[in-house]
């Protein structure tokens, strides 16, 4: 019996809790009606808040998930080292003299990391060679890479029409050649390269394949080990064959030579989790056969670490900015209501005349704070999601918005406006009523 | 009379400290109201009487003394209590009618009965009802800056008879009217006195007061004189 009686009030008193918010919100909206401007203007602050986290998140995303792919192009169990000019003779070397510079790796290298290192799979060595690929008339400025049939398998880059060369091609230093998709449109622009021949110099490769057109963007430059435009696969011994092992380059009126047996040397490891070590034996045992450092090692799988901490700073560094907009918003919603309070303080001696409790003048003026604020926060959601899709279409610039940005951006703003609402309210149901009633 | 004391303030004094200054607004009043009287408090202006109504009204209370109300204590309670008594036994008339700008007529009525959350269907039959009995059945969903003086005080009326109060609490209500239209309001004041409604008007007009049945004069926080007729 008497829990039934309980029930039944219960029912009452959340019934009448709820008809008096929906007048609550009825009234609010008629007020907060009567004075558009102010109101529009005031949501403003919310909605370019909402609007900034939402849209700076989804680029933040786009732009790190961009260049995580790329290290993940490089393969994130990979370790490259790559050739460099050491430091000193880059110093010394006079403009005038000409003489062999001798640095890089070799094969000496790579049969001692394939070797001697544990852990290591595979090893694929490239020589890299910057010339003009021409097909007849057509010239393409190209870096043509001397490598074995694993290199594409091994850092991502994937086959679009034809064939790689062969094991057997490789061995016999014959002249085939598998071209990337950008520089197949500029040499062929109408047929089909496949089975064509292209010229460097005096010697003739036959195309035997078409590489996929890599997915560009405008944060590409970023990773040093960015895969060239133009890029031409020929067997390493080809390359041996007919590009010797020295190489001169013009500089500044004076010829220069450099003799590097191998410009990159990709390793890659079996087992994930031993990529870092593996990586320090690497450079262990160069460093005990390279008196120079003229080489550097990349790790992929160490750059997409550092990418996700930069991922992190980022967020917190946008998480702070956007607390800061909020706040401002928040500030101006607390305005605001302050001097609605002021303007509205004989509405509400009136009100606590007629029998209004202080609890149903905050309700009253929080809940046109939590309107003004939820209403900014709508809008923002969508201006934020409209402004990435905006960017991605002007700039070029991949944009991701996550699930919860939104959702978390909406929550916030609309726990600013009870934050910030609850002190005007507060004043306002604070007043003594004849205090207010005198109020002009 | 037959009637029974609605209202019993009894001793009552009011303080205001302003700063260092303490101002006694009222020095030890004590007077009985009947139910079905119509009553004027008269007086000077800065005597006391608005403080009085104030006190009558619930929305303040005494320094020292005692009011009880239909039966109730109310001199010591909570505010939200007051707020309640408020909302249920009285009903308040104001010089300047003191209407919500942004409320349509009915809605100024139905503003009391919200507070005591009656269901909106019945609030506004009683709105209606209300409406009609002063005369602004054509104006109900007019706002009040849509209407004359005395339309809006009627509205006023209106508004302080929808909880149906113990007693109706009017601060000069003809203060800001011309003499037709307060002589519109002083009848619908007759007519709610003859219904047996019991009305408490401050006013320093003593033309209206003539028309009262109690006529209770202060001066300087005391009691001048109480006339019955």
């Amino acid at each position: 019996m008497f829990d039934v009686k309980k029930l039944k009030f219960d029912k009452g008193e959340f019934y009448f809790a709820k008809q008096r918010l929906k007048r609550a919100v009825r009234l609010a909206i008629k007020t907060l009606w009567l004075h558009r401007l102010r109101s529009l203007l005031t949501v403003l602050g919310i909605v370019f808040g909402v609007c900034s986290v939402i849209a700076m998140l989804a680029i933040g995303e786009g732009a790190s998930s961009e260049a995580q792919d790329q290290i993940k192009n490089l393969g994130s169990q990979n370790i490259i080292i790559h050739s460099v000019k050491p430091p000193e003779e880059q110093k010394g070397s006079n403009a005038r003299q000409n003489y062999v510079l001798d640095y890089g790796l070799n094969y000496l290298d790579l049969a001692r990391i394939q070797i001697t290192i544990p852990g290591v799979d595979v090893v694929v060595p490239a020589r890299i060679i910057r010339d003009y690929v021409w097909n007849i008339t057509e010239r393409v400025d190209c870096e043509i890479f001397g490598t074995t049939t694993l290199y594409p398998i091994l850092r991502n880059q994937h086959l679009g029409q034809g064939r790689f060369f062969t094991e057997g091609e490789v061995e016999a230093g014959q002249n085939v050649c598998v071209i990337g998709a950008e520089m197949a449109d500029r040499l062929f622009p109408i047929e089909s390269p496949l089975g064509k021949d292209v010229r460097i110099g005096g010697d003739y490769y036959r195309v035997v394949g078409v590489m996929d057109p890599i997915v560009r963007s405008a944060t590409s430059e970023e990773i040093s080990t960015a895969i060239p435009v133009h890029r031409m696969f020929i067997p390493i011994e080809t390359a041996k064959i007919h590009f010797g092992e020295v190489l001169m380059k013009r500089r500044s009126g004076s010829f220069e030579a450099e003799k590097v047996a191998l410009h990159e040397i990709t390793a890659k490891v079996g087992n994930p989790a031993d990529v870092l070590k593996v990586s320090l034996a690497i450079k262990t045992v160069l460093e005990k056969f390279h008196a120079k450092k003229d080489y550097e090692i990349v790790v992929p799988l160490e750059l997409l670490r550092r990418a996700e901490r930069t991922k992190q700073i980022f967020n917190i560094v946008l998480g702070s900015i956007a607390g800061i907009s909020l706040l401002v918003g928040g500030i101006g919603i607390m305005n605001i209501m302050l001097a609605n309070v002021t303007e509205r303080t004989r509405e509400i001696g009136i009100r606590r005349a007629l029998g209004a409790k202080r609890r149903d003048i905050i309700t009253q003026f929080l809940v046109e704070a939590v309107i003004l604020s939820g209403t900014g926060g709508v809008l923002g959601v969508i201006l934020g999601i409209l402004v990435p899709f905006l960017v991605s279409y002007l700039a070029g610039m991949k944009t991701i918005i996550t699930l919860w940005s939104p959702l978390i951006a909406f929550t916030i703003s609309a726990a600013v406006g009870v934050i910030f609402g609850m002190y005007p309210a507060r004043r306002a149901a604070e007043m003594d009523p004849v205090e207010a009633l005198r109020h002009d | 009379m037959s009637s029974h004391v609605i209202a019993r303030i009894k001793d009552v004094r009011k303080i205001y400290r302003m700063g260092t200054v303490e101002v006694e607004v009222l020095r030890g009043v004590s007077l009985d109201f009947y139910s079905g009287e119509y009553i004027s408090i008269m007086g000077p202006s800065g005597c006391g009487k608005s403080t009085m109504l104030n006190l009558l009204g619930c929305l303040d209370r005494p320094t020292h003394g005692s009011y009880i109300l239909d039966g109730q204590d109310v001199s010591t309670i909570e505010d939200d209590e007051l707020s309640a008594i408020r909302g249920r036994k009285l009903g308040f008339i104001f010089q300047s009618y003191n209407l919500i700008q942004q409320l349509s007529v009915l809605e100024n009525i139905e503003v009391p009965l919200f507070y005591q959350g009656r269901p909106e269907e019945e609030s506004r039959a009683i709105a209606i009802d209300l409406a009609k009995l002063v005369g602004l059945e054509s104006r109900m969903h007019h706002k009040p800056f849509e209407l004359s003086g005395g339309q809006q005080q009627r509205v006023g009326i209106a508004r302080s008879l929808a909880n149906d109060p113990v007693v109706l609490l009017a601060d000069e209500p003809t203060g800001n009217l011309d003499s037709t239209s307060g002589k519109d309001i002083l009848k619908i004041f007759a007519d709610l006195h003859a219904r047996g409604k019991t009305i408490i008007m401050v006013t320093h007009d003593t033309g209206i007061g003539q028309l009262t049945t109690r006529c209770v004069r202060f001066s300087d926080g005391k009691v001048e004189s109480d006339v019955r007729r």
